[in-house]
């Protein structure tokens, strides 16, 4: 274990990214070897379509995360805002684009409203994520007046916004085509806010206010505004997710949405991200998140109902996370024996 | 002094990459005050882990009350009456003081804690110290002095015969410490063997019986506390001669200008009409007892916390400073005295640290400029030859004295004009404490302004240009270095204030 600790590949990896990949692809060869039907194409496509909303949220959430902070909105507010620009397209007529560009905006805006929270007025981020998660969910069936709200689907009049996500295209002759380009998207998506995380101020300051944030301020650094950046980030993925998830299916309905966020946080964590802030990888992130797609997936086609998901879930998640708090133990040390000495004293005692 | 209660015998033990300790010998013998001392690394702490059973030994033996003895944890070296009293208290702030003596041994009623008992027998324990401590107090409610207090009647309650005190005077103010002390000596009167770990030379000869001194794993000497001069202990301590003496004269011109000025500052209740002026190239020592307010004033200069009223000027310009970042960009750095906690980010990088106040001055557009960083980090780790593996290195790794160094070098990236240096060599060894001094005079003497807060005489007067006093929130005394005595200091910090 030490020496393969020491190994170079290992090292660059990172132990608990190394694990989670070796799940993943684990993962993968079972559901291909356990079920012939798995292994088509048009399995490989609805991973990816699980991927699209679970993947942006999770990008989103991870900067939240890293401050130390959790964002438990983002599954309603993924919902509301789809709910609501969806709305206003469909009963109000208002353009298709500026309806996608308003989904990410109500993202955005929550995630603003749970920044300043947490950042100005000192709310622990349970409690104001937790608020704005019950609002986002009531605001977003009072906008609808609780109706359900199906996207234009392809071939309808602006159906073609679904192509972002995934080409699906029947030509004369029958034959069907599927391109997951939600795929190019998320991984777009994920390499820009993995070099904003490593390589820019904003991520810098995230990273060490997550890790000690009141010696970041007193370094001169605004920790209010970076904090509140997070969550501006996390909220704006939200929003994002919000269409991946209109695009890939086909009817949104109001009060839905709790229970994503767990997904989300869910394969954070599994990727590498330490809950207690300041250690992320953006990477390790979409590792997690196949990994829940995968399961999410490929399940049904052993014959388990979806519940097995969250189990199983369950399971890698706190496996995951173990290994590595076993990994950081400083002083691993072996249960020492008992007194060796015949008159030992602790046996003395005993007597 | 009785008979030897415990004794090491060529302890050794090694951790990976590291030969911590090298055939250890050390005896304490019934009502002795043993003074275990050595600069930090020298393997004192990692001995008493092993004699409380929180190591395990490699090799070497461990003889107690006549009996080898193997601990395979702490429970069973406490149960055997060896009892230790952290350096960083182990309490729960919300649980009472008797909650907190009795824990993991409550006293039960049937199925249900008995809370009353356990204040009858924690008040019993503090009788017996003659200790005015309310069993039913709150424990966060109680200052660091009582705090301890209550480590040590914890410790005595589990009819300890050896007690371990870890830098135990490190937090408190001084008529603490002289209750203390009171206390310890009652101890050895007791018959307890007590080990005294401590880096204050002033308290060895106060307190100790005898002394042991370690250095970088090895056993250096025993020998009797009174028959040794400081000087000497501390060769031992070092191997070589490092001791300087106070500061003469004033190393200031005496038309360097004003670079602060402070006038009537107030600032919650430890700020009261703090008024005084640094000038360029001084070394401003502000001395004082704990909790007179050093320490809050310059947070408050510095924009840390909220100021009442008050004016600042830096370079006779009269400036707002209501966060962090207003003093920082007026040129002026803090360091504080909780380095772990404010000063550096212990799980990030040293060249991650070193830019943290000036990243600004790094960037390539929206990029960070690796090379660049790296490459100031490692003038700076040569320039203030900050001992390192590697400027990749995590700060949590280094020993405090380096840890300070990186905090200096964020300050000097930044370019900052005023330096405030709080207890700036708390927690660190002899060795390291000298480092720190000469750079803070090379500092001063490149034009840098210092206030330098230490609550050390020695250390005020050896470095100090001038000396404020402090009382109670309030400037009692301003001493230039020629006039400055320990008497007149100390004179000063106990003035108190009506009203």
């Amino acid at each position: 274990m030490e020496k393969l600790k020491n190994n170079p590949v290992v090292k660059t990896i990172g132990t608990q990214r190394l694990i989670a990949l070796l799940a993943l692809i684990v993962l993968f060869a079972f559901f291909c070897i356990a079920s012939p039907s798995f292994r088509q194409y048009t399995t490989f496509v609805s991973i990816m379509d699980a991927s699209y909303y679970i993947g942006f949220m999770a990008i989103g959430v991870c900067y939240a995360i890293t401050t130390g902070g959790i964002d438990l909105s983002i599954g309603t507010v993924l919902v509301c805002s789809s709910l609501i620009s969806g709305t206003l397209f469909v009963r109000d007529g208002v353009p298709l684009v500026l309806c996608l560009i308003i989904c990410v905006l109500t993202g955005t805006l929550f995630g603003l409203c749970n920044g300043l929270m947490v950042s100005k007025l000192g709310l622990p981020p349970f409690v104001a994520t937790l608020g704005v998660m019950l609002v986002s969910k009531g605001f977003g069936s009072i906008f609808t007046k609780a109706q359900s709200v199906s996207w234009p689907q392809v071939g309808q009049n602006g159906g073609w916004f679904r192509y972002i996500f995934k080409i699906n295209y029947t030509d004369v002759a029958g034959n069907q085509y599927l391109v997951p380009t939600g795929f190019i998207l998320l991984m777009i998506m994920a390499v820009i806010m993995s070099i904003v995380l490593n390589k820019t101020r904003t991520g810098r300051y995230i990273l060490a206010l997550g890790s000690n944030k009141e010696a970041t301020r007193l370094s001169g650094v605004n920790v209010d505004k970076y904090q509140t950046i997070a969550y501006v980030f996390s909220g704006t993925f939200a929003g994002i997710a919000g269409l991946a998830y209109a695009a890939i299916y086909s009817t949104l309905l109001p009060g839905a949405g709790g229970g994503f966020e767990m997904d989300a946080i869910a394969s954070v964590v599994i990727g590498g991200t330490s809950m207690a802030g300041g250690v992320a990888t953006i990477a390790g992130t979409i590792i997690g998140v196949y990994i829940m797609a995968v399961l999410k997936t490929g399940l049904p086609f052993i014959g388990l109902m979806n519940y097995w998901q969250q189990l199983i879930t369950g399971v890698v998640l706190v496996i995951a996370v173990f290994m590595d708090v076993y990994n950081k133990r400083p002083n691993k040390r072996v249960k020492a024996k008992k007194s060796i000495s015949p008159d030992g004293l602790g046996k003395g005692k005993e007597a | 002094m009785g008979e030897v209660i415990l004794k090491a015998k060529e302890i050794d033990k090694s951790f990976p990459g590291v030969h911590a300790l090298k055939k250890v010998g050390f005896e304490l013998r019934k009502g002795e005050v043993h003074a275990l001392l050595g600069e930090n690394g020298a393997g004192k702490s990692t001995l008493m882990k092993i004699l409380t059973g929180i190591y395990t030994k490699d090799s070497g033996s461990i003889v107690y009350e006549g009996r080898e003895v193997d601990f395979a944890n702490p429970k069973d070296a406490q149960t055997a009456g060896i009892s230790i009293v952290h350096q960083e208290l182990n309490l729960i702030n919300h649980l009472t003081v008797a909650q907190n003596i009795f824990i993991g041994r409550e006293m039960m009623k049937g199925e249900f804690i008995n809370d009353r008992l356990m204040n009858e027998e924690a008040a019993k324990l503090f009788k017996l110290l003659n200790i005015d401590i309310d069993p039913a107090e709150t424990m966060g409610n109680l200052t660091v002095g009582k705090q301890q207090m209550c480590e040590i009647a914890k410790a005595i309650s589990k009819d300890a015969k050896v007690i371990i005190f870890d830098e135990p005077t490190a937090a408190l103010t001084d008529s603490e410490i002289e209750k203390l002390f009171i206390i310890i000596r009652d101890l050895k009167a007791k018959d307890m063997g007590i080990v005294y770990i401590t880096h204050r030379m002033d308290e060895i000869k106060v307190i100790t019986d005898r002394l042991t001194v370690m250095r970088d794993g090895e056993y250096v000497g025993t020998a009797y506390s009174n028959e040794c001069t400081k000087q000497e202990i501390i060769n031992m301590m070092v191997g070589r001669v490092i001791y300087e003496e106070p500061k003469q004269k004033s190393n200031v011109a005496k038309d360097a200008p004003v670079v602060l000025e402070v006038k009537n500052l107030n600032a919650g209740k430890m700020v009261k009409d703090v008024s005084f002026k640094l000038h360029k190239g001084e070394i401003l020592g502000f001395a004082g007892l704990m909790g007179a307010g050093r320490t809050e004033t310059v947070r408050a200069i510095f924009g840390a916390d909220p100021l009442d009223s008050g004016e600042i000027f830096i370079n006779n310009q009269k400036v707002s400073i209501t966060k962090p970042i207003d003093a920082v960009q007026y040129g002026i750095g803090y360091l504080s005295e909780d380095r772990k906690r404010y000063g550096i980010i212990l799980d990030k990088t040293i060249s991650e640290n070193t830019t943290m106040a000036s990243l600004e001055k790094f960037t390539k557009g929206i990029f960070i400029d690796k090379k660049k960083e790296d490459k100031i980090t490692q003038k700076y780790v040569d320039d203030l030859k900050t001992k390192t593996p590697g400027i990749s290195a995590f700060v949590k790794n280094l020993s405090g004295g380096n840890q300070q160094k990186v905090v200096i070098a964020k300050w000097l990236v930044r370019n900052c004009d005023i330096l405030i240096f709080d207890e700036p060599t708390k927690g660190i060894d002899v060795g390291a404490k000298s480092e720190i001094y000469h750079l803070m005079n090379e500092l001063a003497a490149s034009g840098k302004s210092i206030i330098m807060i230490s609550s050390e005489l020695p250390e005020i007067l050896r470095m100090s240009d001038r000396i404020v006093v402090m009382s109670e929130g309030r400037i009692t005394g301003e001493l230039n270095i020629e006039d400055a005595t320990q008497e007149g200091i100390m004179h000063a910090a106990t003035i108190v204030n009506e009203g």
